[in-house]
C-alpha cells in the first residue's frame, strides 16, 4: 500500500481560468442537455412522435365515434382483458408478497441466492417459458393427470384453452416483476421501528400492518404496475395456451396489424388500452396515496 | 409452551411453506424446459414426455432456420446493448449529476415507455415505419428495442450512481489530471458497476423481447419469432436445447460478474485506507 500512500508529484491546476466560486457547473449550463440529446432525440422521434401520430390516426374518419364503435364492438374482450390482468396481478401479490417478505427478512446469507432464483426465469426467453406451461398443462401432462386422480377434473376435461391456463401463465410470467420491487422496499425498512412497536406493546400483526405493510407500499405499487400493464397488453399467453374463449385486446391487434393496418379502429383500440391503463394507474396511485409515500 | 407461542410458530411455518411454494412455482417451468431438452417426442411437438434421449443435444443445428434465428437474435442484442447503454448512461448521469430546467419532463419521458403495454409501443412505432415506407427488418428491430431499452438503462444507472461524491472529479482536476484522464480514471470506475448491470439487463431484455420485436420485424426472424412461426408446424426439442444452453451461459456470466464485483469491492476497500 506504500505506493498508493506516497504523495503524487504536485502539478499546477491547469483549468483555473475555467472556474469560479460556484464551480464548473454554473458556467457550463449546456452540459446536461448535451448528455441528454442523443437519447432524448431517440425517444422523441421513436416514442413520443409515433404515439401522437397513433392518437391522430385513431381519430381519422369518424373522430371520437371510432372509440365508441370499438368499445361496443369489443366490450366482451375489453372486460375479459382487464379481468384476466386484475386476477393475475392479485395472484402475483398473494404469491409474491410473502416470498419477497421471507427473502428480505429471513433470507440471511442466502438472500442473494434466493433473489437469483427469483430472476432465473428471465434467463429463459418469454416464449419458451410460456411453452413450458403448455407442457405442464398439456392433456396427459402432470397437472392434468394429478387433477384427474383427485377428481377435480373429469376424465374428458383438460386445462389448455381455459381462462385458468391463460391467467396462471400470465401470473407466472410477470411474477418476478412483483417480487423484486416489494423485496427492495421491505429490505430498506429500518427494523428498529418494529422493535419500538414491540416495546410499545403493539402485537406482531399490528406492527406488520402499521409499519412493514405501510412502508412496503411503494414496492407494492411498482410491482402492481409492472405486472398489470404487461398482462393487460399480452397476446402470447392467450394465443399459446388459450382458445377462442380467451381472446384479449392484444390478440385482436396482433391478428389485424398486418392486414388492416391503416384502419383507424385498430389505432383507437390500442390507444384505448393505453388510456384505460393510465387512468387505472392514476386512480390506484391516488388510492395508495403515492404523493405521500413517493 | 403457551398457545400463542405455538400459534406464532405455526404462522412462521406457514409463511415459509407458502414462500417455498412461490419459489417452486417460479422454478418448475425452467426445470421443465431443461428436462424436455432430453426428450424424444413421439410426434412433431415436444409437449409430452416420451423417452430420454440425447439426440437433440448431439444435433443442435438440425433446423437451420432455428439456429439462424438465434444468431440473428444475438446480433440484434449486441447492437442494441451497445447503443442503448451509451445513450441511457449519458441520460442517467445527466439526471443525477446536474440540475436543469427540463428535468421533470425528461424524467417523465424516461418513465413513460415502462408504463405502457408493449403492444401499444410496438404498434405505434410501426405506424411510423409504415408511414415513411421503411421496410421492416434488422434496423427497425434495433430502433424499436433501443427505444425501450434506453429507459431501462437510464433508470438503472440513475439508481446505482445516486449519492456518489462527484467532488472526486473536481479533486482530480485540481490535482492536475486532464479531463480525459479524469473521465477514464475517476468517472468511469465510479459508474462502471451500474453501467455493466444496465448493459447485462439490456442484453437479456433484447433476447427476451417478443411483442415489440415481432410487430416490427418484417421478414427477419429473431429466436422467439421463429418459435412463434413454427408453433403450428412443429416444436422441435432443439428449442429447449438452445434455451438450456443460453440459461447455463447466463448463469455463468452472472456468477462471474458477481465474483468480479466482490473482488473489485475488496480492492477498493483496501485502497481507501
Amino acid at each position: 500500500m506504500t505506493s498508493i500512500a506516497a504523495p503524487a508529484p504536485v502539478r499546477r491546476p491547469r483549468r483555473k481560468r475555467d472556474r469560479d466560486e460556484t464551480g464548473v457547473r454554473a458556467r457550463r449550463w449546456f452540459i446536461p442537455y448535451l448528455l441528454l440529446a442523443p437519447g432524448g432525440l431517440w425517444l422523441a422521434v421513436f416514442f413520443v412522435f409515433p404515439l401522437f401520430s397513433l392518437g391522430r390516426l385513431s381519430l381519422e374518419d369518424g373522430g371520437l365515434s371510432n372509440y365508441s364503435q370499438v368499445l361496443s364492438d369489443n366490450s366482451t374482450v375489453i372486460i375479459r382483458t382487464f379481468t384476466y390482468a386484475a386476477i393475475a396481478t392479485l395472484a402475483a401479490i398473494v404469491i409474491g408478497y410473502p416470498l419477497a417478505y421471507v427473502i428480505a427478512t429471513k433470507g440471511g446469507r442466502y438472500k442473494n441466492l434466493l433473489l437469483a432464483l427469483v430472476v432465473l426465469p428471465f434467463f429463459v426467453t418469454y416464449l419458451v417459458r410460456t411453452l413450458a406451461w403448455k407442457i405442464l398443462l398439456y392433456d396427459g401432462g402432470p397437472v392434468v393427470g394429478f387433477l384427474h386422480n383427485i377428481g377435480v377434473l373429469s376424465e374428458s376435461q383438460g386445462i389448455l384453452g381455459s381462462p385458468f391456463a391463460v391467467v396462471a401463465a400470465l401470473t407466472y410470467n410477470f411474477l418476478p416483476f412483483m417480487v423484486l420491487p416489494i423485496y427492495v422496499s421491505i429490505e430498506k425498512i429500518d427494523w428498529r421501528l418494529l422493535e419500538a412497536a414491540a416495546d410499545l406493546y403493539a402485537s406482531p400483526a399490528r406492527a406488520f400492518r402499521k409499519i412493514t405493510l405501510r412502508l412496503s407500499l411503494p414496492g407494492l405499487f411498482a410491482g402492481t404496475l409492472l405486472t398489470f400493464i404487461p398482462a393487460a397488453g399480452d397476446f402470447v399467453n392467450s394465443e399459446l395456451l388459450g382458445s377462442d374463449r380467451t381472446v384479449m385486446i392484444g390478440n385482436i391487434i396482433e391478428a389485424n396489424f398486418g392486414r388492416e393496418f391503416f384502419r383507424p379502429e385498430l389505432s383507437a383500440l390500442s390507444f384505448m388500452l393505453m388510456a384505460i391503463i393510465l387512468i387505472g394507474v392514476a386512480i390506484y396511485a391516488r388510492m395508495l396515496g403515492t404523493e405521500e409515500i413517493a | 409452551m403457551n398457545s400463542s407461542a405455538s400459534l406464532h410458530k405455526l404462522g412462521r411455518f406457514a409463511l415459509w411453506f407458502w414462500a417455498g411454494l412461490g419459489l417452486l412455482f417460479l422454478f418448475t417451468p425452467i426445470l421443465v424446459t431443461i428436462v424436455f431438452s432430453f426428450n424424444e417426442p413421439a410426434g412433431k411437438y415436444n409437449y409430452i414426455w416420451n423417452k430420454f434421449s440425447l439426440a437433440a443435444w448431439a444435433d443442435p443445428f438440425k433446423y437451420p432456420e432455428l439456429s439462424e434465428a438465434l444468431i440473428f437474435s444475438l446480433k440484434v442484442a449486441v447492437v442494441v446493448t451497445i447503443i442503448a447503454t451509451i445513450l441511457g448512461t449519458l441520460m442517467g448521469v445527466a439526471m443525477v449529476k446536474y440540475h436543469f430546467k427540463a428535468k421533470g419532463l425528461v424524467g417523465a419521458i424516461l418513465i413513460l415507455p415502462l408504463t405502457m403495454p408493449e403492444v401499444v409501443l410496438g404498434f405505434s412505432i410501426l405506424t411510423l415505419f409504415v408511414s415513411i415506407n421503411w421496410s421492416r427488418g434488422f434496423i427497425t428491430i434495433v430502433i424499436a428495442q433501443v427505444m425501450f431499452s434506453v429507459s431501462y438503462v437510464a433508470t438503472t444507472v440513475r439508481a446505482r450512481i445516486r449519492g456518489f461524491d462527484w467532488r472526486l472529479e473536481e479533486a482530480a482536476l485540481d490535482l492536475g489530471a486532464s479531463s480525459w484522464r479524469t473521465f477514464t480514471r475517476v468517472t468511469l470506475p465510479l459508474i462502471a458497476p451500474g453501467v455493466v448491470a444496465a448493459a447485462l439487463l439490456t442484453f437479456a431484455l433484447s433476447l427476451d423481447d417478443f411483442i415489440i420485436t415481432y410487430l416490427n420485424s418484417g421478414l427477419d426472424n429473431t429466436f422467439p419469432i421463429q418459435i412463434w412461426n413454427m408453433k403450428r408446424s412443429r416444436i422441435p426439442v432443439q428449442i429447449n436445447v438452445f434455451s438450456t444452453a443460453l440459461l447455463l451461459l447466463s448463469v455463468l456470466t452472472a456468477v462471474l460478474v458477481v465474483v468480479q464485483g466482490q473482488r473489485r469491492a475488496r480492492k477498493m476497500a483496501g485502497m481507501t485506507i
